[in-house]
């Protein structure tokens, strides 16, 4: 049975692994600076998918039906709403940052106080969405009919999974290579390497520290296109717990503060998930990425790829 | 002691309050332990008569029974004191903490429903020591291999677990998930009318246990504080390299705190499936641990009556306050940001004593009445309130000042 179906597993495993990686990032691009776990970012992310499924909503498409539009037009819309979403989520975190992080940093608040702020925001962002939209998950809107595209050892391929890995791939590669080539990536590395050296050297903290949380956000909301693709339940206020979660796990699985140690740690927390659940049994997806993420830890204590953001050289 | 004034603080406050609070602390401090007692004992009467005297403003009814609601701040109380242990004294990150109290809470379902596959019904007091060994070894088990790891790494170690334990009640069958066990052993004893004190209707007797638990887990907490266990957590805290080159067994000790927390974890959880009777998988997800963390880190970690005053609060405004139940979590998740943004040390900020014959110490260098320390310890004179600003240049990965402050 797994055997058979491990192919499948795998090809599933990397397309759930790059939303998780995508989300990953922005956790490891926020820790890497500010050595702060951005606990509302799975917040952010659930900002994301909101932005994205009301785009869909307001192009017209309906819960339930996949509509019958020709190909050229789905992806239009598909990346409308993803930028949509994507813009929304990037804004929504700076905002954060503004709000509830950058008032701490002004006072040389504690690490600790930092993280309940972070919690508290997350409640704050997620009861709105509760109270103006309910507990429900929202229907879910298909665009994009799954259709095998091709078979791997014979397992199929989806067209869904083709995009969003192919996606998500090339979205990391546009954000590792800003962080690692451009001016202002240089920054954000000089940042996270020492903060108050790299202020000596002309660096803008606030803006370096601004720029990570959009870009984070950025590809939260990408990840939530993916995510509204493939997941089967839709948006629901507090859809993003359980992956930011995973997706914290992913970041520290493979050291975090490394942009490419996300990137893998997300790819192999989704494999790894799904080998566990044709392995074990639906039910204990969840607790074999924790049981991953553990193990993981206890022989490499600084995850996968352990170096930190303001280490990494090019 | 240390007071507020002294520091550089732009942490603190108003001007004038922190002054005040100064002033009270000094005067507190000047008096004598006898002198000490003898003005907390009013006010332990105080807080063991609140369900009778049931005051009008203060009185969460009509919405939720006042005595419940009372005993639901001790137990969280009790666990924050367990918390604060780890976070607090030791600087251990603990974000999964629910795990133990969810262990405690399971283990009186397992050993006394009838739901339970053991076919054992032991009565409460046999209970509560098994739960409270199962969870310290649980804590070593957790411990042993995850203390290695460091600041945020063993942050999500532990919120792992505490998922897994959550995942585990969920998927394994005798642990009955969702369905849960009905009729947990509660404490004997009746009133001499001979109505039962311990009842689920009327949690009047069990606040008052769970009030007497709370006075003598923190009278034993305060020893250990003044120990030599408590000086090798402050170390730990402080600085866990310095503490290891000093001879302090760094490793040993956080295992200590991990157990000793997890222990005080296992009693609060068994106290409160005593008082509801039934235990099932819904209450123990990483929100109600995060609550918990947020009950120390507002009260003042590290500070153990400012996280009895933080658990109070964060157990005692849901229900004080029945907003329509939606926006709760909406008001509390904005005191959090603005508590965290105006006092970021909460509530009673942790203040550093002179260990041990600190007191006598001191009075005998500076004269009795003053009791402020000349040295300063605190959190805001450390140079490690902003993180990427302060650390050194080993950034190696993970933090080397731990993940607790």
């Amino acid at each position: 049975m797994f055997l058979d179906r491990f192919w499948a597993n795998t090809i599933n495993g990397l397309s759930y692994g790059s939303i998780y990686a995508l989300v990953a990032l922005g956790y490891t691009l926020v820790y890497g600076v500010l050595q702060l776990i951005n606990f509302a970012h799975s917040e952010i992310f659930v900002i994301g998918v909101f932005g994205v499924y009301f785009t869909f909503l307001a192009l017209g498409f309906q819960p339930g039906q996949t509509p019958n539009v020709p190909l050229a037009g789905i992806i239009a819309n598909l990346v409308l709403a993803g930028a949509v979403g994507m813009i929304l989520a990037g804004v929504a975190a700076v905002i954060l940052e503004r709000v509830a992080y950058r008032p701490l940093r002004k006072r040389n608040a504690p690490r600790l106080a930092f993280l309940i702020t972070a919690i508290g925001a997350s409640f704050v962002i997620q009861q709105i969405f509760r109270i103006t939209r309910g507990s429900n998950p929202e229907g879910t809107i298909r665009l994009l009919p799954p259709e095998p595209l091709f078979r791997i050892f014979g397992a199929p391929v989806t067209n869904l999974q083709v995009i969003i890995i192919v996606a998500a791939l090339a979205l990391f590669v546009i954000a590792d290579t800003f962080v690692n080539r451009t001016r202002l990536g240089r920054g954000v590395r000089a940042v996270a390497q020492d903060p108050a050296t790299a202020t000596l050297m002309g660096v803008n903290r606030e803006r370096v520290i601004m720029i990570t949380f959009l870009l984070g956000g950025l590809l939260a909301g990408a990840a939530a296109l993916f995510y509204l693709m493939t997941i089967p339940q839709g948006a629901v206020f507090n859809g993003g717990f359980l992956l930011g979660i995973k997706a914290f796990a992913a970041a520290v699985l493979g050291g975090i503060g490394n942009l490419r140690g996300a990137l893998l740690g997300g790819l192999i927390l989704g494999i790894a998930e799904n080998y566990g659940q044709s392995l074990f049994g639906g039910d204990w997806r969840d607790v074999v990425a924790f049981v991953l993420l553990v193990g993981v830890l206890m022989f490499r204590p600084t995850g996968i790829l352990g170096e930190s953001l303001g280490k990494a050289r090019v | 002691m240390t007071t507020t004034e002294e520091r550089p603080a732009p942490s603190s406050g108003t001007p004038g309050k922190p002054g005040r609070r100064a002033e009270l602390s000094r005067w507190w401090n000047a008096r004598s332990r006898p002198q000490q007692w003898g003005l907390l004992v009013p006010v332990a009467a105080i807080i063991y008569l609140l369900p009778v005297l049931n005051p009008p403003i203060i009185t969460t009814e009509p919405a939720t029974s006042f005595p419940i609601a009372l005993f639901n701040a001790a137990v969280f109380a009790l666990i924050a004191i367990g918390l604060n242990v780890v976070i607090g004294q030791a600087g251990l990150l603990d974000l999964g903490y629910v795990g133990f109290f969810a262990i405690g809470a399971y283990t009186a379902a397992l050993l006394s429903s009838p739901d339970s596959e053991l076919g054992v019904r032991f009565p409460w007091l046999v209970i509560v020591p098994i739960a409270m060994v199962v969870t310290m070894i649980s804590g070593v088990i957790l411990g042993t291999p995850t203390l290695r790891l460091r600041g945020d790494y063993l942050a999500i170690v532990t919120l792992g677990f505490g998922e897994i334990v959550r995942l585990l009640a969920d998927n394994i069958d005798p642990l009955r998930g969702n369905r849960g066990f009905q009729d947990i052993a509660k404490p004997g004893g009746t009133y001499s009318d001979g109505s039962p004190i311990f009842t689920q209707n009327d949690a009047q007797g069990f606040y008052w246990l769970a009030v007497t638990i709370v006075i003598i887990i923190l009278l034993f907490m305060g020893n250990l504080e003044r120990s030599r266990v408590g000086r090798a957590w402050i170390a730990v805290r402080e600085d866990e390299d310095a503490a290891e080159l000093t001879g302090v067994p760094t490793y040993r000790f956080k295992i200590w705190a991990f157990a000793i927390g997890a222990a005080v974890g296992g009693l609060s959880g068994t106290l409160f499936a005593a008082q509801v009777g039934f235990v099932n998988n819904q209450r123990f997800d990483v929100t109600t641990s995060i609550l918990y963390l947020a009950a120390v880190v507002l009260g003042g970690q590290g500070n153990k009556i400012g996280v009895v005053v933080g658990a109070f609060l964060v157990s005692y405004i849901p229900d004080r306050f029945q907003f329509e139940p939606e926006y709760r979590f909406l008001v509390f998740g904005l005191a959090l940001i603005i508590l965290m943004i105006f006092r970021p040390q909460g509530i009673l900020g942790m203040r550093q004593h002179l260990l041990t014959y600190g007191r006598q110490a001191y009075q005998k260098l500076f004269g009795a009445g003053t009791g402020v320390a000349p040295t300063s310890l605190t959190p805001a004179s450390r140079p490690a309130g902003d993180p990427p600003e302060a650390v050194p240049d080993d950034r190696s990965g993970s933090r080397p000042q731990g993940g607790g402050e």
